[in-house]
């Protein structure tokens, strides 16, 4: 005779007996994260336990957990800072002009490279634009350093055109022109590739019914091929919302000077003058929470946008 | 394609081409002048006269980048964290995919492990709190300062976990049926299925480790310990010449212009020496990125 003591019993015996199993097969699948989950917990997530820094007077002895808690003060300070709002607009107007100038720069050559039928002049070319690409900015900073010098290349040449140089890297209005002219120097050639690949996407039979129609090449650039990238324009733009606080702490970092400061400097390289330089840990880590905290929503709404207007998924 | 011999149609073939050589001109010349700087004396070089072809060609400027003791170090500093970091690089990427490229039922628990690894990738704790994290670990001076707070790339695991997605469930369900673990599954089938995926990653990751200049700057209180970039920094960005401990002679060879181009022109060598196998896998690594696009 069955009771339901022993219902009960076989239930739990036979749910246990499938715990079990599930773990006798699947328990590679949780060891295999351990290392990197450890990692994640060491070196993201225990630093993100740290941001608390930016509500206390951080002192190294102490640490985080006993530095005294000084509510917002780094983020009123922060605000009454008279450079805070020339780092917001920096950053700003260094980062969109970048995004806006290298992706045109990008769609153009993706065009004028897609027209050219010699297959190996394609890549040649091809293959020197995206170079720079995989060159630090320590080597790319220090060929402009030189070719902007004084007695360097640049001037050199405006010189030979009658034209008088000056120092570019120490004016502060021509700055932002040398980090958008780098930036494009240096990501064209990866962005142009984008390009391409959305380019070989296009059905070519529609050319050639284009073709037929009477339609010339600048019709058929119009009415075809623009609308046939105009997707990836679309999610190239929405994901560069997710970074218009990035201005290129790298970049910037080896390339400007006190000199152009008013233009150049920028809230990462803020961050990392007050808190490594100057050991004004919370004011920086304040500046850096307030730069991420952004940055996280914009990503956020960024993917939304992107996967809205351009069925865009990470996975 | 179609053909065309309009008079417009030749015009813009014609300044296609030319634009486009000037483009590629303009790109690539600023590394031929480096060059040229690099084999050129110093004089010349001194005083702004090179353009794009030495001038007194000499190999000094090289025997004395190679020769001094400070290059060889950081060179050595690079190589060890390239190949150290790039190994725990994939190990980690593909240890992680593995798991998180099965469905919810298969793995229990894989929607939560997929969020931490998610929320890392979307926010950080920013620059300051990391160093400090990093400096209570007593990693300053280590080479591990160097490798370990970046040993996770998380976008990387995600490119790897699609692929691992895509790879035809059958070969899966059939090893399954002749009682393999999970382990056999991803060491005999997924991964030398993947192997083009994990060149392209590899690459990839090889080419940052040996880019990586900043964490060198903060990490590394001893110019001994500097990792090439780094080095260079020092030589060519910073002007800090102070901090590299050398002797005052060298010191003047050091910001000779001509010295500083060779410095530059060895660091990327070994770019150039992948850069073949990096454009193979370039187009391959976009369109790796754009699965599920």
């Amino acid at each position: 005779m069955t009771t339901p003591a022993d219902i009960t019993h076989r239930i739990h015996t036979s749910s246990r007996q499938r715990v079990l199993g599930y773990l006798a097969r699947s328990w590679p699948l949780y060891f295999m994260l351990i290392p990197g989950i450890i990692l994640l917990l060491i070196f993201n997530y225990y630093p993100m336990y740290g941001i608390r820094i930016a509500f206390q007077d951080y002192n190294p002895g102490l640490g985080f957990e006993r530095s005294p808690w000084v509510g917002l003060k780094n983020f009123r300070f922060l605000m009454l800072l008279p450079q805070f709002k020339e780092l917001l607009r920096n950053t700003l107007v260094l980062a969109v002009s970048k995004i806006v100038v290298l992706q045109f720069t990008a769609i153009i050559l993706a065009l004028l490279l897609n027209e050219i039928r010699v297959r190996v002049f394609k890549r040649i070319v091809n293959q020197i634009l995206y170079l720079p690409y995989f060159l630090s900015w320590v080597v790319l900073a220090g060929i402009l350093l030189d070719m902007m010098s004084s007695n360097g290349l640049i001037g050199r040449f405006l010189n030979s055109l009658g034209i008088p140089s000056f120092i570019f890297l120490g004016n502060a209005k021509f700055f932002p022109y040398t980090i958008v002219v780098s930036h494009v120097w240096k990501d064209v050639g990866f962005s142009t590739i984008i390009y391409l690949a959305a380019l070989t996407g296009i059905d070519p039979t529609l050319y050639e019914a284009a073709a037929v129609d009477g339609a010339d090449r600048l019709q058929r650039l119009r009415h075809i091929t623009l609308p046939g990238i105009a997707p990836t324009i679309v999610l190239i733009g929405c994901l560069g919302l997710g970074g218009i606080l990035d201005a290129g702490f790298d970049q910037v970092l080896n390339l400007y000077n006190p000199a152009v400061y008013a233009t150049g400097d920028i809230l990462d390289t803020y961050v990392y003058r007050a808190g490594l330089i100057s050991a004004r840990y919370s004011l920086a880590a304040a500046v850096g929470l307030f730069k991420s905290g952004i940055g996280f929503i914009l990503i956020n709404v960024a993917y939304w946008m992107a996967s809205k207007f351009a069925s865009y998924r990470v996975f | 394609m179609i053909e065309e011999k309009n008079w417009f149609s030749r015009f813009f073939d014609v300044f296609n081409y030319v634009v486009l050589v000037l483009i590629a001109c303009l790109c690539i010349l600023p590394l031929i002048h480096i060059i040229a700087v690099s084999f050129s004396s110093t004089a010349p070089s001194m005083g702004g006269f090179v353009t794009f072809w030495p001038i007194g060609f000499t190999m000094e400027n090289y025997t004395r980048v190679i020769g001094a003791a400070a290059f060889h170090q950081s060179f050595l500093i690079s190589l060890e964290r390239t190949i150290l970091g790039t190994a725990i690089n994939l190990s980690l990427i593909v240890l992680v995919a593995y798991p998180l490229s099965k469905s919810s039922q298969e793995f229990k628990g894989r929607t939560i492990f997929l969020w931490i690894f998610l929320f890392a990738m979307m926010f950080n704790g920013g620059l300051i709190p990391t160093f400090l994290v990093v400096r209570k670990l007593g990693l300053i001076d280590s080479i591990w300062s160097l490798i370990l707070p970046g040993a996770v790339q998380i976008w990387s695991i995600f490119l790897m976990m699609n692929f691992f997605r895509d790879l035809p469930k059958e070969i899966e369900e059939a090893a399954l049926m002749d009682g393999a673990s999970h382990w056999q599954i991803l060491f005999y089938i997924f991964l030398p299925l993947s192997l083009p995926a994990l060149a392209t990653l590899a690459l990839f990751a090889a080419v940052g480790h040996w880019n990586a200049w900043f964490d060198g700057a903060i990490y590394m209180t001893k110019a001994a310990n500097y990792p090439l970039q780094t080095f260079l920094r020092t030589i060519v960005v910073q002007l800090d010449l102070s901090r590299l401990g050398v002797d005052p002679r060298d010191l003047a060879q050091l910001s000779n212009r001509s010295v500083k181009a060779s410095q530059i022109i060895v660091t990327i060598i070994p770019i150039l020496l992948v850069y073949p196998f990096l454009q193979r896998y370039f187009i391959s690594g976009i369109r790796l990125g754009s699965v599920k696009g």
